[in-house]
């Protein structure tokens, strides 16, 4: 073990961690804006009901994820200091844009959503939670265009004198092909664990307690969000699909690992799943299905997929020797399980939306259980797709110019960097029973009774207590 | 103008925009155990600051990716050299902001202690290390010719840079406490008022002490009018605060930390990291930056998004500019 291992696994652990909070909160913003938007529209105050209590639970999760965003912006400099030099002309603009023009947004309209109900007139206090949704949608354009200079680095040169990555198209970095495609496929995701959410919760109220006056705010909340992540599941498929044939073009490696495919076939069949070791030696077991990988890498069923090892005599042939094939059981498992736990969600929520049909009450104990799981589905689909698309680009940091080991921080030690991940590890797992724990109790107690907040008025609403107050 | 040096003059904005507004922050932080006598005063503390803190945290995220994409140089080596004290800080900010959110999700007295001393902590921590880190920079670390820290954590632990850390602490602590005076109605006004002028006293004679002592080590004529102009509005703000002129005196504080800041960015220029080992090894505002292009574009997008910025987040301070008391506490 030395200090690049273990900023890897802090790397991982950190940003897995993050990307626990950040899908809930684009997602729930914009469904809790929604939901406001009804009462707005309609005077129903099942919907102002739903907007108290869905946005509840969004800013318990919303806390988090900007606590822990934080740590991610500073992990660049303080563990991957050479990699935030050799990119920083060109990684730092997005990140720095970021804050400017979304976080900022962001941070300052939640304020004013939190604690305005009874200090904004309501068009106002609306528009709040919508900038605040439109800042954060917009937040993870950027980062996710710094990332997919990572995966497929475009619009720079190499500094010959200093070696490092030049910016000379900013446009060709913001209109990266990965970055325009993972985005649609990220923000799909997070509608999927906001959707499940809204389900997991609406659902255990209904069948729990099916006579209760609420019944058809929560009836309102398991349809609105059993049709949100059906929707975003076809859009994370769709996008999917489309992200699959751009990355078996720019980072073939990445596609061969996906599947474990050592030797280039055409046509090349998927694996559901192999029993066995997955080194290319021995398969005891495997559920093929043919020509599906030919039609996921390159669109023609029959086409030509790049195997392992005829990439790998490639890119030693151009990088030099050394290993350039990530590690394949991750690789392999991580690309199904973040397709396996993303049609799940959207299986229950089709079952959620049949136990409805006609005006029917959903009451299955099955049911409850299966709804219960739903929201952690998309979470650990999202979770193993991040896995999936940073550990596939390895042993890489930015494809085809850095290696991961060449952009640790030279000057910081073994000691110093387990001191920071033990810390972070700890810290962060205090907080996830924490939040866990007050998202249950909060899911639990229901809807809240509403009294329509009394629009701002100088002057006679001095000593009225705060509509909402810490 | 070099567009370096329009890029060094835009951290030393961000950064003194973050300690003006995060100054407050920490410093009502700071003062809950001291001011709020009990859990109705401790929430009018934190409401006072409660829709605003947020979007004063995002300077400092802005001002890292400011520096991160205008001077990758100084990023990557400040924030690897000062590995542990900005882990603590990390590690003090997450802490209390997730605090901030969730203190009054339970009622339980026990529940709200341990939040409470989140705040507290995670208030002071960052109020001493920046000051540390900030005087460090100043002072000069060992930096090699690569650029790379190779110094310890002992290195940073000096006395010039304790000095730093007690004064930016004093000077936030005075900050919060006029701050709550300015915020706030009945009792707790009072006092926080009162304490603000013997905080006020203890922050001027570590303010003007830490700066003579800066000047000592690098100085420039500007920074030398900065750092009078810093004491002088320090002392013009305790004495608003003296006769109760609460908005004046929260101008004079903020002032004097946006001088006091002022002082520091203009002794350093145009270095962003001196080396006290080979002069090859100091970072400048040339050395450590990004291209022209990077810094063009940067530029575009600053001049265009920040008066935005400005005005929404003003506008947000005049939304919320009413003073609370007790009385506007909810029960629950």
């Amino acid at each position: 073990m030395d200090a690049l291992d273990v900023a890897r696994w802090q790397f991982g652990v950190t940003t897995v961690y993050h990307f626990l909070f950040v899908p809930l909160t684009i997602g729930l913003s914009v469904l809790v804006a929604i939901l406001q938007t009804l009462w707005h529209r309609t005077g129903d105050e099942k919907y102002l009901k739903l907007t108290k209590f869905y946005g509840k639970l969004f800013l318990i999760n919303f806390a988090m994820g900007v606590v822990t965003g934080i740590v991610q912006e500073f992990q660049f400099g303080m563990n991957w200091s050479d990699y935030s030099r050799f990119v920083g002309d060109i990684f730092g603009a997005p990140l720095a844009i970021e804050a400017l023009v979304a976080f900022f947004l962001e941070s300052t309209f939640i304020g004013l959503w939190i604690f305005g109900w009874d200090r904004l007139p309501a068009r106002l206090h609306l528009a709040s939670i919508w900038a605040a949704a439109i800042g954060t949608n917009l937040s993870a354009y950027f980062i996710l265009a710094a990332n997919s200079f990572m995966q497929n680095p475009v619009g720079y040169r190499i500094n010959p004198d200093s070696g490092r990555a030049e910016l000379t198209d900013f446009v060709a970095v913001l209109t990266n092909k990965v970055a325009l495609i993972t985005f649609p496929h990220t923000i799909a995701g997070a509608f999927l664990v906001a959707g499940s959410l809204l389900v997991a919760v609406a659902l255990w109220h209904l069948i729990r307690n099916p006579d209760s006056a609420d019944t058809p705010a929560y009836r309102f909340a398991a349809r609105f969000g059993s049709w949100v992540t059906l929707v975003s599941a076809a859009a994370v498929v769709i996008t999917g699909d489309i992200q699959g044939k751009i990355m078996t073009q720019v980072q073939p490696m990445k596609m061969a690992a996906a599947e474990g495919l050592y030797d280039t076939e055409s046509p090349a069949s998927f694996s559901v799943l192999t029993v066995g070791s997955l080194d290319g030696t021995r398969e005891l077991f495997a559920i093929k299905i043919p020509y599906l990988l030919s039609y996921l890498g390159t669109g023609d069923p029959n086409g030509t997929v790049q195997g392992i090892n005829d990439l790998q005599a490639a890119y030693t042939a151009q990088y030099g020797p050394g290993s350039y094939t990530p590690i394949i059981p991750v690789t392999y498992w991580s690309f199904r399980l973040m397709i396996g736990f993303g049609l799940a969600a959207a299986a229950i929520a089709l079952l959620v939306l049949w136990s409805q049909r006609r005006g029917r009450t959903p009451s299955s104990r099955w049911l409850l259980r299966a709804g219960l799981a739903m929201p952690i589905l998309p979470l650990l689909a999202n979770s193993f797709g991040w896995i999936f698309t940073e550990m596939g680009r390895q042993p890489w940091i930015v494809f085809g110019e850095m290696l991961t080991r060449d952009g640790v921080s030279r000057s910081v030690s073994l000691a110093e960097v387990l001191t920071s991940f033990t810390a972070f590890t700890l810290i962060y797992a205090t907080l996830a029973v924490i939040e866990v724990k007050l998202l249950v109790r909060y899911a639990r107690a229901g809807v809240p009774e509403v009294t329509p907040d009394p629009e701002p008025d100088d002057t006679d609403d001095a000593d009225r207590p705060l509509a909402f107050a810490y | 103008m070099e567009l370096t040096t329009i890029w060094f003059l835009l951290v030393a904005v961000l950064f003194t925009g973050y300690f003006i507004l995060e100054g407050f922050d920490f410093g009502v932080g700071m003062l809950l155990p001291v001011l709020g006598r009990d859990d109705r005063e401790r929430r009018v503390m934190i409401n006072t600051i409660g829709p605003v803190w947020d979007g004063n945290e995002v300077w400092l995220i802005t001002a890292g990716g400011a520096m991160f994409a205008a001077f990758p140089e100084w990023y990557a080596t400040l924030f690897s050299g000062f590995y542990l004290p900005l882990l603590l800080i990390l590690l003090a900010l997450i802490a209390r902001g997730v605090a901030f959110e969730y203190r009054h999700k339970r009622p339980e007295a026990s529940w709200k202690r341990r939040w409470d001393a989140a705040i507290f902590f995670g208030s002071l921590v960052p109020a001493v290390l920046w000051g540390v880190a900030f005087a460090n920079i100043l002072r000069g670390v060992p930096l090699d010719v690569d650029h790379e820290y190779v110094g310890g954590l002992l290195n940073l632990l000096n006395p010039y840079a304790l000095l730093g850390g007690a004064t930016t602490a004093a000077l936030f602590l005075t900050h919060g406490a006029v701050f709550i005076a300015l915020k706030t109605v009945g009792d707790i006004r009072d006092r926080a008022a009162a304490l603000a002028v013997r905080l006020g006293v203890a922050a001027a004679v570590l303010a003007v002490a830490f700066l003579s002592w800066t000047l000592t080590i690098r100085s420039s004529a500007a920074a030398v009018v900065l750092a009078v102009g810093a004491a002088l509005a320090l002392l013009g703000g305790l004495a608003a605060a003296a006769v109760r002129r609460e908005g004046w005196a929260f101008t004079g504080t903020a002032v004097a930390i946006a001088l006091a800041v002022a002082t520091l960015f203009a002794a350093l220029f145009p270095n962003v990291l001196p080396s006290t080992l080979d002069p090859a090894g100091t970072l400048t505002a040339t050395n450590a930056a990004s291209t022209p292009y990077t810094l063009t574009i940067m530029t575009w997008v600053a001049v265009f998004f920040t008066p935005i910025v400005l005005a929404y987040q003003g506008w947000t301070y005049w939304v919320f500019r009413k003073r609370i008391g007790v009385a506007h506490i909810p029960q629950h």
